[in-house]
Parts: structure tokens; C-alpha cells; sequence
């Protein structure tokens, strides 16, 4: 099997380009993904090899590219759209949350809306307000949707197909700050014989709490847990991988284990997918939890001016900090 | 305009007084039958385009009955939701003759983007006019197939149904379907209030840009619900076109054969690959905007009888009287046929049943969801858990 070391950003462009081999109906569109490959280069010589037809630079208006892409669902397309930026998001909300997420369902099942929005999200590249949000709450919340992200560059590869093929409508959330990390990628392996899209996985086993994270996150709990085995603590990591629906059989099943959970996301904490992951915790593990389930999260603030940004992202010794106040209960 | 049309020629067939630019105090509206039924043999637009129509005694006919049709069975829908058969209505009262003319100048393989309130254009789509009553009845959200029926699911959102005609639009140009009179084309249906939508002109920029092959088909009732054309706009609503850079035009949108003249040149021009143009129907809402509104709160009597004095079907009436091409045993055979099929209409609501209430977690993924799956099985045996029991 060929395995190939890329970067995060390198396995998207990779599993696009698989994606629009693949089938004809596939169109990625947005702003700026077509001669500049997008800002952060993810669709870099997409447009070039398939055609502006294929990989269209969008005016500028966010719910433009939802409402258009949701017309060429309609007429049988395969729509992947980009988002340039989190908080860029929001023009395209009501065309998310009351168009794609609901076609199906009114339509009785007649309609489907096979889509991809790809966002950026997150923080820590020192960049300036609204390019460093966490949104997965507001559309995990919403019934019709599901939601992805991706924590490192095999999944990257994969997942991206995998949401592409679904006829799901997905909000694939890409963990900006991770672009540029590295790590082995299959790139032959078939899609349907890859670890599938709505699973989380377990990223890193142990034996004394559970770290629960995704996106961003993925990589800071692997940390902390490298740096608390030094003390002789072995910490699970589970990496979600999907936030709607979620899949926490294995959560369940490490806590029962552990006997303690910590929820990891940059997104602030008040109604949060930690809160719901905890709720879910403490209906199914309540008799094995030694301590409450806590949550590492960014604060309840709008999201900092990036000098400060370190301070308000959950780091390793945030987690740390968690585990040990799990074991202090 | 497509050579060959059977409706719509350079040439008129009947005699008719006159040609000219505009119409009855008002240049800028292109009109073909005045409120009083006298034809205009044709019209110059605001961009040169002449607009006239030929059609046979019989066709004329036709959309007389067509008219009659979608007012006795709005009227019905009306009556069923006063009687508690339907939660809410939307009329087309006073707009029939924009949305059968409209409508009647699509062509088979052409699509529709409706609001909630196209259900004249539904009928001539030749779509079962009950086929919308379950939304208002409570018992579905629309519920079809929109390319099943080449009709989309009614929009309530205002305005988000351009972006989808639009994004379908672009779609027929990358399929290689325009630049033929086989060529396909999109009509997006949106009101004067919608244009105030971001969506609305984010659908102008991309259509122009894209060169989509769609008409904006925006029917001017004068009020988005309360609000009055005033607090949409400062100038004629046709006008915005020139901005985003195709062509606008105002129709007397209670004149059915304006109303098809019109669209379906906007319609050729875009199936040819011409691209898209804007359509402002000028019309009135006569009713509430919907039955749960109160407009003698927001206009006043005078206004609503001038505009009655302009209504479709009197002057269409009119018009067949005068050209002895309908006599009053056509009219009562329409009238009984729309009664005829009003009647069937209700019966049909009334037997609509209730869905079953754990139907209520299905299609809401295509590939289903374990969370939604868990709440359906734990729903099914709460309600299982009733059984037997007196409540």
C-alpha cells in the first residue's frame, strides 16, 4: 500500500482532486479557490487541471455559494464549498440551517442535497477577529446536518472524500492551525474499505482518564498525554471525528474503564459539544465516574485579540491541570 | 424569440386598434389587454423589444378557464382554512393572471423556484392543486419531488428560492442544455418585498456574472405583508436589472397575455443562452397576505376598489365578449367546471390523513443517524407504554 508523507492542507487538496477524478458531478466553489488554490492553497491547482467549471471562483457573498450550491444539488450536482474563514460563516446561515439541513426531510426523502461546506476553523495562527472561531455548536445543533472535522492528514485525505460521496449534507470543519503538520497518508487504500466517516477512534489507548477532543484539540490532548505518561499516568485520547450525530460507544466504553473524562475544544464551554458529551457521559458511565466530567475549553468571551489568543486556547498544562483535578475529586 | 411559436408572433391575427409605445397612463408598463378588454396589437419595451401575442380563439379561451380555475380554488383553499381544514393560506387573489400567464410561458423542460404562493403557476405546470395542501393542512412540508414535477418545493424563507433557481440555472449551462429552443431555463418567482433580501441580489450579481438562464419573475402586489412598495424601494423595481447589468421590465401583471408575452420572450432569451432578465408583474394583492392577516389595518377601501376595476378575469371576460370569441354558455360550463373541481379539491383535503407520529423522525438524513434512530425507538415505546390505559 503507497504511502505518502503530506501536510494536513496537502491531503485535502489530494482527496478533492481523487474526488473530482472520480465524479463528473463534483464542483468545488467558493472565493478565491480557483487561480490562488484558495487562501490557504487547499484547492492549490485544482482549477487548473479541471476547469473553471469544476472549481469555480464564487462572487464574494457566503450565502451565494450555500444558496447556488444548493441549486445545483437540486440539479444533480455534487457541490463542495469553501468557506474562507469560521466567522464568515454566518451570511450563509439561514441558507445552512433552514435550506440544506431541511431538503431532505420536507421533501420526504425525495430530495437530497449531497453537499460539502469546508470551513477553516479555530485558533492560534495569530490572526486578526472573526478568522479564529470554533462554530461546530451552532451547526451540530442543527437536525438535517451532519459534522466533520479532521485531526490529522490521513483523515484529512480520507474524510474529505468520504463527506463528498455522502448524500449527507456535511459541514466539514478543517483545523486551520494544523494545515502544515505532517504524517503518513494511504493514499491508495479504497474509500469503501477506510475507517468510516461518522466513527470516532481511538487516537492514543490508556488506562488511568479519557481525553475526549477533535479538530485542533486532537493534537494538544496527544501532547498532554505524552507528557503525563513521563509522570506515569497513562491517558486515553479519543478523537470524535464526528460531531453530528456523535459516536461515543467507545467514549462509553474508556470511561467505564478510566473512571474519569475530560472534554477538550476551543469552542467556549456554555452549551458546548463538551456539555453534551458530558450529559451523554454521565447518563450512560454514572456508576463508573470517579469524578464529574470536566471540560478544557476557550472561555465564554468572543474570541481574543490574538496576542492573548495562547491564553485563552486550552494547552497541554490546561489538560493536565483537568486530569489532575480529576484525581483530586 | 423562438421562431415557429405558436403563442406568440410578429404579427396580430385579430384586429386590433392599436400599436404603441406604453399603455394607459403608464409608459413604463407593457400591457396587451387593457382593464376594460381591449387589445393592444403589440408594445415596445423599455429595451426596444416589441411584444405582441397570436393566439386561436380556443387558446384564448383556455386561459380564461385557466384563471377561473386558480381563483375558485384559491377561493376553496380560503374557505377550508376559515372551517379549520387548514392552518393557514396563502391567496392569490387579484395575481392570477401574472402567474397563468407566467406560467403558461414555460415550456416542458423549463423549472420553477415558487414561493408559497405560486399555486396558479402550479396548476398550469399541470401539477393536482392539492399537491400543496399539506403544508397549509399541517400534514407534510411540501413533500414532492421538485424535478419530478419540474416545480420546486414551495419557499417560505423569503427570497432563498433565487439563490437555488439560480444555482440550478448554472447548472443547465454546465450541462451544455442552453442555445437551442430545446434549451432549458429557470424562472425564479420571489414579491416586491423580497427584494429588499440579500439573497434576492446576491442572486442578481450571480446570475449576471454566471450569465445563469433564468427570468426573475417578481410579482409587485404593493405590499409585503403591512408594508407598502414605498419602504422596499425609491424607484421601479424593474430598474435594479440595469444595475446588475440585464435587462428589466415592467408587465401589467393582471394582464394574462402581457404576462405570457413577456415571460416567455424573457424565457427564449435565456434557453438561447442570452441570459437571465427581470420581470416586475405589477399587480395587487386584493386579499389578506394570508388568512391569518388583517390588511384593513394598513390600506384603505378606494385603493382596493381601483384596483378592482383592473381585475384579470373581468377584463379577459371582457375581451372574449367583445371579440365574440366566448359566449355565456362557456362561461357557466367554466364556472361549473371550476366548482366541479373545488369540490373534488375539498373532498380530497378532508381525507387527508393525519401522519403517522413517528413518521416525524424519518428522511432527516439520508443515510439515517443513530441519534435520531434512538429517539424514534424510545418515542415508539412511550408511546406503547399508553396502551390500554383510558388516556
Amino acid at each position: 500500500m503507497a504511502t505518502e508523507t503530506l501536510t494536513l492542507g496537502k491531503a485535502l487538496n489530494a482527496g478533492m482532486r481523487k474526488a473530482l477524478e472520480d465524479d463528473p458531478k463534483v464542483v468545488i466553489m467558493g472565493e478565491d479557490v480557483g487561480k490562488l488554490g484558495g487562501v490557504f492553497r487547499i484547492t492549490d491547482g485544482l482549477q487548473k487541471d479541471f476547469g473553471d467549471q469544476r472549481v469555480i471562483d464564487t462572487p464574494l457573498a457566503e450565502s451565494g455559494i450555500i444558496g447556488t450550491a444548493v441549486g445545483l444539488a437540486i440539479r444533480g450536482y455534487r457541490p463542495v464549498c469553501e468557506i474562507q474563514f469560521d466567522g464568515f460563516v454566518y451570511p450563509a446561515y439561514d441558507q445552512i440551517v433552514s435550506q440544506v439541513a431541511k431538503m431532505h426531510y420536507r421533501s420526504r426523502g425525495k430530495l437530497k442535497i449531497p453537499m460539502v461546506i469546508r470551513i477553516p476553523f479555530g485558533g492560534g495562527i495569530g490572526a486578526v477577529e472573526h478568522h479564529s472561531e470554533s462554530p461546530e455548536a451552532y451547526f451540530s445543533h442543527t437536525p438535517g446536518l451532519k459534522v466533520a472535522t479532521c485531526a490529522n492528514p490521513q483523515d484529512a485525505y480520507v474524510m474529505i472524500q468520504q463527506a463528498i460521496a455522502s448524500d449527507d449534507p456535511i459541514v466539514f470543519l478543517e483545523p486551520k492551525r494544523r494545515y502544515w503538520e505532517k504524517g503518513p497518508v494511504e493514499v491508495d487504500q479504497p474509500l469503501p474499505e477506510a475507517y468510516p466517516l461518522q466513527a470516532a477512534r481511538v487516537a492514543r489507548p490508556g488506562t488511568d482518564a479519557t481525553l475526549i477532543a477533535y479538530g485542533p484539540m486532537v493534537r494538544t490532548c496527544l501532547d498532554a498525554a505524552t507528557a503525563a505518561a513521563e509522570d506515569g499516568r497513562e491517558l486515553e485520547v479519543i478523537d470524535l471525528r464526528t460531531l453530528a450525530p456523535l459516536d461515543l460507544g467507545q467514549v462509553y466504553e474508556s470511561v467505564r474503564r478510566t473512571g474519569r473524562a475530560v472534554v477538550v475544544h476551543e469552542a467556549p464551554s456554555n452549551i458546548g459539544l463538551g456539555a453534551e458529551v458530558a450529559a451523554r457521559i454521565t447518563e450512560e458511565c454514572f456508576y463508573s465516574l470517579e469524578s464529574p466530567v470536566l471540560r478544557v475549553t476557550g472561555y465564554d468571551i468572543p474570541y481574543p485579540a490574538s496576542r492573548v489568543e495562547e491564553e485563552y486556547l486550552p494547552d497541554l498544562d490546561r489538560v493536565l491541570d483537568a486530569v489532575d483535578r480529576t484525581f483530586g475529586w | 424569440m423562438a421562431k415557429g411559436d405558436p403563442g406568440v408572433s410578429t404579427r396580430g391575427r385579430r384586429a386590433v386598434p392599436r400599436s404603441r409605445k406604453g399603455a394607459t397612463g403608464d409608459p413604463e408598463l407593457v400591457q396587451l389587454l387593457t382593464p376594460e378588454g381591449e387589445r393592444i396589437e403589440s408594445v415596445t419595451g423599455p429595451d426596444g423589444t416589441e411584444y405582441r401575442v397570436d393566439f386561436t380563439d380556443e387558446e384564448y379561451r383556455s386561459f380564461y378557464r385557466d384563471l377561473v380555475l386558480v381563483r375558485k380554488l384559491d377561493a376553496e383553499a380560503t374557505a377550508l382554512q376559515r372551517q379549520g381544514e387548514l392552518g393557514l393560506w396563502a391567496s392569490l387573489l387579484g395575481q392570477e393572471a401574472a402567474q397563468v400567464g407566467s406560467g403558461r410561458a414555460l415550456r416542458t423542460q423549463d423549472m420553477a423556484f415558487p414561493t408559497y404562493r405560486e399555486h396558479g403557476v402550479l396548476y398550469c405546470r399541470g401539477i393536482d392543486p392539492i399537491m400543496p395542501l399539506g403544508l397549509f393542512r399541517g400534514v407534510d412540508q411540501g413533500g414532492w419531488d421538485p424535478n419530478e414535477f419540474k416545480f420546486n418545493m414551495y419557499t417560505i424563507v423569503i427570497g432563498a428560492q433565487t439563490l437555488h433557481a439560480t444555482g440550478y440555472a448554472m447548472g443547465i449551462t454546465m450541462d451544455g442544455k442552453t442555445g437551442t429552443d430545446e434549451g432549458e431555463a429557470v424562472i425564479a418567482y420571489f414579491g416586491d418585498g423580497a427584494t429588499s433580501q440579500g439573497d434576492v441580489n446576491e442572486s442578481f450579481v450571480w446570475a449576471s456574472v454566471f450569465n445563469a438562464p433564468m427570468v426573475f419573475f417578481c410579482q409587485n402586489n404593493q405590499y409585503a405583508i403591512s408594508e407598502p412598495l414605498e419602504r422596499q424601494t425609491r424607484i421601479p423595481l424593474y430598474r435594479r436589472a440595469a444595475g446588475f447589468g440585464f435587462p428589466g421590465v415592467r408587465v401589467d401583471g393582471n394582464d394574462v397575455l402581457a404576462s405570457y408575452a413577456v415571460t416567455r420572450h424573457a424565457l427564449d432569451n435565456a434557453r438561447h443562452g442570452q441570459g437571465p432578465s427581470l420581470i416586475e408583474a405589477y399587480t395587487y394583492r386584493m386579499g389578506a397576505h394570508t388568512t391569518s392577516d388583517d390588511p384593513t389595518r394598513y390600506r384603505i377601501a378606494s385603493e382596493v376598489e381601483a384596483w378592482q376595476a383592473k381585475d384579470p378575469i373581468a377584463r379577459m371576460k371582457a375581451f372574449l365578449e367583445k371579440q365574440k370569441i366566448a359566449g355565456d354558455d362557456f362561461f357557466a360550463e367554466v364556472d361549473e367546471q371550476a366548482k366541479r373541481e373545488s369540490v373534488h379539491l375539498r373532498e380530497r383535503v378532508l381525507e387527508m390523513p393525519n401522519p403517522e407520529p413517528s413518521s416525524m423522525f424519518d428522511h432527516v438524513y439520508p443515510n439515517g443517524s443513530p441519534l435520531v434512530d434512538q429517539q424514534r425507538a424510545q418515542f415508539t415505546q412511550y408511546l406503547e407504554s399508553f396502551e390500554g390505559s383510558a388516556h
